[in-house]
């Protein structure tokens, strides 16, 4: 394999360079990685907004990539935790199942796309469809996100610090928006609900999570969920299908 | 479908490096495009001037063409830059015509030079020599043909109006009647390409007294489809992406230039980048720089 | 006066246009308001295979001996890329069917008399069951724009991917799952509510076009190591176009769905209005492949009302690699069987014309998700039917290639085949019988 490795002392890392190994390497590599790895610390450079990197993990290792990423970065991740040292592509934690995936610059289209668990924050800003089909993942934007977020959202949370653009939460299922700033508008079948204390201390866990609980002020965030008048075709309804 | 770049320079210090740069950006835009590619490049321009982009044969002989018709000509490959004065542009199309009917012209313009051909993006750039050409303002694409055919009048920019170029990433739904209306207006399309009806309705729209920017909102309302814009004239840079907004876009300004690539990938090179101001252009928000404001 | 006692009285006359189905949908639309949602594909008539008529060997040509001389008819998918292309034993595999439209049991079926004849199964919208996996050798996992259900351990057990563009009974449309069958078990492997009424999608969430679906097939190969074959399913539209670019997009296989091509519920309008016939399909997949030097390096699927041997034999003579069966394979299961007549009655239709397979209450016990229904289905007896099918369609098949002189039912070709009806020759860009005339023909679409 030419795969180049390089423990370097003190962090025992291991060190991947995307300037002179592949991708195929890098991926090859860390899923042949055992559930009882001890190389559970790798550092990637220059990733150059080269997509699919780290897509497909399963074993419980921290992946550092130090810059931006392209399409699909830590797609169907489980157990890891894929840190993003820049901005993302599109589809960041596509379909993702567990870990963690944590985005510190912009995020771009579609942030975990039908995601089915697992947390991914992004810091900066998400752009349109952030969440859309979301399946139970939890995600936490600091920043705003573009429009058509949540679109056929089924479960899981999508929590927003910033704005949200035009048609939130179009024809929502089971997903919980928390927004703190504005919304630009609702989608078909998306309402704002009250805000009971359960849902503030599920609002609570989430940004605990996102290790920003305390950060902001809870009170300032608005839920929004489906009204279900799309649940069961009516021809009343006929205008938002 | 496809890959676009473009670049719009505000400090004049990265005028000689425009090619280099646009070249890098649309060598990384091969995968999304690998069948042509296409260039346009504003560069300096006298005034009083028009310069012709003609294309030709493999193996025309540009020189003596240039010689025949008694104006500097610029061979570049396949492609030669004609410049002759605004006065004369009729009589010299005229005299291309009859001397050498097979040579077309694909661009005109007082500072657009306008450069395409089949083949990998890569190769295409470094035939015309891009790394090498300076200027203010270029915008490139390549291009994974989608309902029309893979040849050189098919590729991007298209150019229907003078110093006005378009490249298109995505697919418009209703361009066959936009092209009949266009014709009942005078536009002629050549290319069965929808990319090419946006440029003539964009030109459309110019001709009768619209700026560029008023030029993109008109077309909110009227092409239909996904579509991502980057547009050149003498001047400007625009950028639409329709309603929808789903083909990608990613856009980057520092105090040297705004840049469009279609994936970051393509802005990774850019001096720069790591501290410029990147965004996703909003849906249905026309965007436009220009030298002269 | 006149007497009117004598004048002859003429016939009622029914309108051609408003005949009895049509007015029966108007007042049906008045009374509820709603478009009406059925299951399978195109009722209509439409240029079919059964247009064309093969020119078997006489004194040009010399015939195989019947089940002495070998015709093979293995195939080979997956060979472009994929480190582990599949190997069929017979050129018919089972098209997609989601789990929730099927029961437990029609899967469990489908995958016993795929597997007892060497061929493949695929799931449908709604995820894969350790049933199904399990009964079936080599299974073709989908990848839809609702992704329900979809993993990647799922993804990892799965012997190829089809990422699903579009179906032929409506290509560019979502589907809807009525509340009747999203039972608890269907709605926790979609992560929805029970019983609601499910819209699909008709664009994949994160990708959209050609471009895109190149990086999305990138990424699909990185998870599973480029060791699965990539199918891109289209539903026929424009084939030409949509092949070319499944090809540049980086797919194995390219599978192409006929209007003819069943569904488990979309609009009737839908399904009899968009989309082109599966014939007229073929040759335009086929001309895409050949245009790129790229025909039988990336295989062809087609599918969208196949139906018996000679169905086969021409597809496969037009070009495609292989076929794929799921309106058949459901009536070989025992759908539509005449003895279930008055039950079929009783829901106001009859054996062979029932189609509301989204209301769940199919007595074949198939397209439901109601426990006593589909236990009348016994997978073991049933999936013994599929392979008594399969295995009749490739003996069919055969027996046509042996009387062109084929050893192996790839070596059929257009040039085997002339046309009944200026339609058929048109579309299939074959001769009028007794004619050297295609119709149409200038080598272009």
């Amino acid at each position: 394999m030419n795969l180049v490795l390089s423990r370097v002392p003190p962090d025992a890392a291991t060190h991947v360079d995307l300037a002179t190994s592949s991708l195929r390497e890098l991926n090859s590599a860390l899923h042949k990685l055992a559930p009882d790895t001890h190389e559970t610390l790798w550092k990637v450079a220059n990733p150059a907004g080269r997509h699919a990197i780290a897509a497909g993990l399963d074993a419980p290792v921290t992946v550092e990539i130090d810059g931006p990423v392209g399409y699909y970065c830590g797609g169907m991740n489980k157990q890891a935790h894929i840190i993003v040292n820049g901005n993302a592509g599109v589809g960041v934690g596509e379909n993702m199942m567990s870990g963690l995936i944590h985005v510190k610059g912009d995020a771009s289209q579609s942030v975990g796309a039908t995601g089915n668990g697992g947390l991914l924050i992004v810091d900066g800003n998400a752009s349109a469809r952030c969440g859309i089909s979301m399946k139970g993942i939890d995600i936490v934007v600091k920043g705003s996100i573009g429009h058509m977020s949540a679109f056929m959202a089924q479960a899981g949370t999508l929590t927003v610090l910033g704005d949200a653009g035009e048609a939130l939460g179009d024809s929502l299922y089971e997903a919980r928006l928390f927004v703190r700033g504005s919304v630009a508008s609702l989608g078909a079948d998306c309402v704002e609900k009250e805000m009971r204390e359960e849902h503030r201390a599920l609002l609570a866990a989430k940004l605990e999570a996102a290790g920003i609980l305390g950060e902001v002020d809870i009170g300032e965030f608005r839920r929004y969920g489906s009204a279900r008048t799309l649940y069961h075709f009516h021809v009343d309804n006929v205008s938002s299908y | 479908m496809c890959g676009i770049v473009g670049l719009f320079l505000k400090d004049p210090k990265l005028e000689p490096e425009l090619g280099a740069m646009l070249a890098e950006m649309l060598d990384i835009m091969c995968d999304r495009g690998p069948d042509s590619a296409g260039f346009a490049v504003y560069s300096a321009g006298a005034p009083g001037f028009v310069k012709l982009t003609l294309r030709g044969p493999a193996g025309t002989d540009f020189t003596a063409l240039g010689a025949a018709i008694a104006h500097p000509i610029l061979p570049r490959d396949t492609h030669a830059v004609l410049s002759v004065p605004v006065a004369e542009e009729a009589t010299v199309r005229a005299a291309l015509g009859r001397l050498a009917p097979e040579i077309r012209v694909v661009g005109a313009g007082q500072r657009m030079e306008l450069y395409k051909e089949v083949g990998l993006p890569a190769d295409v750039a470094r035939r015309f020599k891009l790394e090498t050409m300076a200027g203010t303002h270029a915008i490139g694409h390549t291009r994974m043909a989608t309902e029309s055919a893979v040849t050189t009048e098919g590729a991007h920019p298209f150019s229907t109006g003078t110093d006005q170029c378009l490249v298109h990433n995505g697919s418009l739904s209703n361009h066959a009647g936009v092209r009949r209306r266009l014709a009942r207006e005078g536009f002629r399309v050549d290319t069965e390409n929808d990319s090419e009806v946006a440029a003539a309705y964009l030109s459309y729209r110019m001709r009768g007294g619209d700026t560029l920017g008023e030029a993109l909102t008109h077309s909110l309302d009227d092409l239909d489809g996904f579509y991502t814009f980057v547009v050149g004239t003498e001047s400007g840079f625009g950028v639409l992406r329709d309603p929808i907004a789903c083909k990608p876009a990613v856009m980057a300004e520092t105090d040297g230039y705004v840049a469009f690539g279609s994936e970051y990938r393509a802005l990774a090179g850019l001096p720069g980048i790591a501290t410029a101001k990147l965004w996703e252009p909003e849906p249905a928000k026309v965007y436009f720089w220009d030298r002269a404001a | 006066m006149n007497d009117h006692s004598h004048t002859p009285r003429t016939k009622p006359r029914y309108s051609a246009t408003f005949d009895e189905y049509t007015l029966s949908e108007i007042r049906r639309a008045a009374a509820t308001g709603i478009y009406d949602i059925r299951g399978a594909g195109a009722k209509r008539k439409v240029p079919h295979f059964d247009d064309l008529l093969f020119l078997g060997a006489s004194m040009s040509r010399y015939p195989l001996e019947g089940y002495r001389e070998r015709c093979g008819t293995d195939i080979l998918l997956g060979t472009r890329f994929a480190k582990k292309p599949i190997a069929l034993k017979i050129p018919v595999t089972i098209a997609g069917m989601s789990f929730g439209s099927l029961s437990a049991n029609a899967k469990e079926a489908l995958g016993r008399g795929a597997s007892a004849m060497g061929t493949s199964t695929t799931t449908g919208d709604g995820g894969m069951t350790n049933e199904e996996r399990g009964h079936s050798s080599m299974l073709v996992y989908q990848y839809l724009p609702s992704r329900y259900g979809m993993n990647p351990d799922d993804l990892k057990r799965a012997d190829a991917i089809e990422i699903v563009i579009g179906q032929g009974a409506k290509p560019g449309g979502g589907g809807m799952l009525l509340g009747q069958k999203i039972t608890e078990r269907v709605a926790s492997m979609r992560t929805l509510p029970v019983g609601i009424d499910q819209r699909s999608a008709c664009r994949h969430p994160d990708w959209t076009g050609p471009d895109d679906l190149e990086i999305k097939i990138e990424e699909l190969r990185e998870i599973t190591d480029w060791e699965k074959p990539i199918y891109v399913k289209v539903g026929a539209a424009r084939p030409y176009y949509d092949t070319a670019l499944a090809v540049k997009s980086g797919a194995d296989v390219v599978v192409v769905d006929g209007m003819q091509g069943g569904t488990a519920a979309t609009q009737e309008i839908f399904i009899e209005h968009v989309g082109i016939p599966t014939l007229a399909a073929v040759r335009q997949a086929v001309k895409a492949l050949q245009d790129l030097g790229m025909h039988r390096k990336v295989q062809l699927i087609v599918s969208g009302g196949i139906r018996n041997g000679a169905d086969v034999a021409k597809a496969l003579a037009l070009g495609a690699d292989a076929v794929a069966i799921g309106t058949a394979a459901l009536v070989a299961l025992g759908d539509n069987d005449p003895h279930y007549q008055a039950e079929y009655e009783a829901l106001g239709t009859s054996a062979g014309a029932y189609d509301d397979w989204h209301e769940g209450r199919d007595p074949a016990g198939i397209t439901t998700q109601d426990p006593a229904l589909m236990a009348r289905l016994d997978p073991v007896a049933a999936g013994r039917r599929l392979a008594n099918y399969l295995a009749v369609l490739t003996l069919e098949a055969q027996t046509i290639a042996r009387a062109c002189g084929k050893s192996h039912v790839h070596n059929l070709e257009p040039e085997d085949l002339v046309a009944l009806t200026i339609e058929a020759a048109a579309m299939a860009n074959v001769p009028l019988a007794g004619t050297s005339w295609i119709p149409g023909s200038n080598g272009n679409f």
